[in-house]
């Protein structure tokens, strides 16, 4: 399958771009129902591509639901759809986050603190999806059922301890609650761009590392190779001596450490603290950028700028009068038209082999042949 | 191939459709705004730029309110107005981009509802210094265009408390708080005193619907709705539902089981919204929000800004109990004796459990 011929490429391109002119059309449409003009929305839209701060927002945005989305794949490649990356990254950000505020830190040198808070993090993610995986080796239960059951829980942890009595503190002046926040070298600096108020989360290059990390796992290590056997057959997995319990904990485990991640760049490089006000719900749109991005290292992060990038427009598309709604609809349209898109070149591509087949072995018998 | 020529022909109306829309776009600039000069009083160089928390208008409940006090600025001031949405799980980045992009566009007034603005409206309140900006429910950013304009719920609770203890004949009484954050809290707080000034030996069953950041707890009346039952059911026989949207479902479940509630944030007895559960809601604790925003307006309008904490309590007329539909009139001498209690500092209501 090594071979790189131009029609697979388009073939590989052809879903992707398809449902992204697909959503285009079907919210050109939705807006022209509704009585706004489609150019003025790609007028707004275009108008933000060229500002600095919206740039810079998108690619912060973007890291995040690209570390999400990985999360996510890590599952996806063995059949496990681990849907509670958002609780596991929501406990990973206040726990570590509560650790780099402690005062204990503000001595220890700023690598060695920042370090400590990744790790933490890590941890914790990876230690809450562990138990999704020991109830699924154990006891059978679906790791879909576990992981959505763990969601709510790690909600209920996270209000429990963000309390002023228990890890938290208010805010002075302001009905927020936050952990203590970090001092200056617990921060990951960003860097600056002219013309932008935000900065660029310099936790960018641990998204990229990972998803380099990710890319050299699954396909140069043997531990990758037995992954992807067993997502793909359990049988044949077992057959040629994969023990698939330990590889559904070790690919829990790893989706969760990677969901620890999520909420790192925002709380090194931007928040400073877990408050109330901290993004929550990262995890299911990594759901949605691993599906679009077919949970390959490249995609994903193709699919994560452009989730980024939607995301961050909605509020010119606001200000020009087009409901922000919109940015919604059209990424709903686009997961959906994605997966029906893999489905439709699919089966073209086998039905194109057989073509191919046949052709090799020559003449195709007609029916009667075949019959008599 | 027939399908495939169906899809062929929906394409081409499509792009048909984008023509024309573009044509229909061009034939009509500036129209589309959304500037009231033309039937307002008098017209004025203030252009207000308003931000919502999550929910925005429609919400029922608090962001309801700030649009019913830009409304009323729109009409009787005669400004331009826009308004933007917040979207659930966003960034503080995404917040400062919002308040930036109604700067630069001209907006020299900007409200900001909600705490959740607070480290936004600290980042951009400096850069933009001819830009006078508001927040609700937040001292924390400190700037001289900024106002900070804060709210005494739990004063307000405090009366609502007194009303449910007297009215109640079981001596149980239910808290029901939409998402269980500080504000909400101290609704809580100010409540259970109340409730206690009047019978120090009643009982106050507290329930919050949802744990941050699960705010759907403000607007699912179906939570609204199981929690009071089960207090009612637990003897409880007048509810506060401080719960945004959720409260309609408590009102509905008093009703069922002949029981009282009261509401909150607006004057809820008189909400279209609510017409067929209103003879269960005895008083509502008012925040006025549509106030404050109106105030603000009005001041940037009139040169009067001032930039710093603005206090609407009972003193200041920003909190109140209603009186709508006359369920609290019996007992009306005795709640505005708690009130002046209240107002001359008599009476400490505490803002935390």
């Amino acid at each position: 399958m090594g071979r790189f011929s131009t029609r697979a490429i388009v073939l590989g391109l052809a879903a992707p771009l398809g449902a992204l002119v697909f959503s285009a059309l079907i919210c050109a449409f939705i807006l022209m129902v509704t009585d706004h003009s489609p150019i003025e929305t790609v007028d707004a839209m275009s108008a933000a591509a060229q500002r600095p701060r919206t740039l810079v927002n998108s690619l912060n945005t973007a890291t995040t639901y690209y570390l999400a989305a990985v999360a996510v794949a890590v599952g996806f490649k063995m059949k496990l759809f681990n849907i509670g990356v958002d609780g596991q990254y929501r406990l990973a950000a206040m726990l570590s986050a509560t650790l780099a505020g402690a005062a204990f830190m503000d001595s220890l040198p700023s690598f060695l603190r920042i370090t400590m808070t990744i790790l933490a993090a890590m941890l914790v993610g990876a230690a809450w999806s562990g138990l999704a995986a020991l109830l699924k080796v154990t006891r059978g239960v679906s790791e879909v059922i576990s992981t959505i059951m763990l969601n709510a829980i790690a909600t209920y942890l996270v209000s429990y301890l963000l309390n002023p009595a228990r890890l938290a503190q208010n805010v002075p002046g302001s009905n927020n609650i936050s952990t203590r926040p970090i001092t200056e070298g617990g921060r990951v600096d960003g860097l600056v761009v002219t013309g932008s108020t935000s900065k660029i989360f310099a936790l960018v290059f641990l998204a990229v590392a990972v998803g380099f990390l990710y890319w050299f796992v699954l396909t140069r290590t043997r531990f990758g190779f037995e992954l992807k056997t067993t997502g793909l057959s359990e049988s044949a997995a077992v057959a040629s001596g994969v023990s698939v319990k330990k590889m559904v904990v070790y690919s829990m485990l790893i989706s969760g450490a990677v969901a620890g991640l999520v909420g790192m760049p925002q709380l090194l490089g931007a928040s400073y603290s877990y408050a109330l006000d901290f993004p929550a719900g990262i995890g299911f749109t990594g759901i949605a950028v691993a599906l679009l991005g077919r949970n390959h290292p490249v995609g994903m992060a193709v699919a994560a700028l452009l989730w980024g990038f939607l995301d961050n427009t909605a509020n010119s598309l606001d200000v020009a009068g087009v409901p922000r709604e919109i940015v919604l609809i059209m990424q709903g349209v686009i997961v959906l038209s994605v997966v029906v898109a893999y489905e439709l070149i699919r089966r073209y591509r086998v039905r194109a082999e057989q073509h191919e087949v046949g052709r090799a072995l020559g003449r195709t018998k007609t029916l009667e042949e075949v019959s008599s | 191939m027939r399908r495939m020529r169906g899809i062929r022909l929906a394409a081409g109306l499509l792009a048909l459709g984008l023509g024309l829309a573009a044509c229909g776009s061009e034939t009509t600039p500036g129209t589309g705004g959304d500037t009231t000069s033309g039937t307002a009083p008098k017209a004025s160089n203030v252009k207000v730029g308003l931000a919502y928390d999550i929910g925005g208008r429609g919400d029922q409940s608090f962001n309801d309110s700030a649009a019913r006090g830009l409304d009323k600025a729109k009409a009787e001031l005669g400004i331009e107005v826009k308004e933007l949405e917040a979207a659930a799980g966003e960034t503080d980045a995404q917040k400062e981009d919002r308040l930036i992009q109604l700067a630069e566009g001209g907006y020299n007034t900007i409200l900001a509802i909600g705490f959740a603005y607070e480290g936004a409206v600290a980042k951009v309140a400096p850069t933009f210094p001819e830009v006078k900006f508001a927040i609700i429910d937040s001292e924390a950013p400190e700037a001289a265009n900024v106002a900070n304009l804060v709210f005494a719920e739990h004063e307000g609770s405090f009366l609502v408390g007194a009303a449910a203890a007297l009215k109640s004949t079981t001596g149980k009484v239910g808290f029901i708080g939409g998402v269980n954050v500080p504000l909400i809290q101290k609704f809580e707080a100010g409540f259970t005193a109340g409730v206690k000034a009047v019978k120090p030996d009643a009982t106050v069953d507290a329930k919050y619907l949802t744990q941050p950041p699960d705010f759907t707890g403000f607007n699912d009346p179906a939570k609204g709705e199981t929690a009071a039952n089960g207090m009612f059911d637990a003897g409880v026989d007048v509810v506060y539902a401080a719960a945004g949207g959720s409260g309609n479902g408590a009102f509905k479940a008093a009703k069922a089981k002949g029981k009282l509630g009261i509401g909150v944030d607006s004057d809820q007895y008189n909400l279209p919204s609510l017409a067929d559960v209103k003879d269960v809601i005895i008083t509502s604790m008012v925040k006025q929000v549509d106030v404050a925003v109106f105030d603000f307006v009005k001041s940037v309008n009139d040169n009067t800004f001032k930039s710093g904490k603005k206090v609407y309590d009972l003193k200041a007329g920003g909190i109140d109990y209603s009186t709508s539909g006359g369920k609290v009139d019996d007992i009306k001498a005795k709640l505005d004796e708690y009130k002046q209690k209240i107002i001359s500092g008599e009476i400490k209501v505490p803002a935390t459990k």
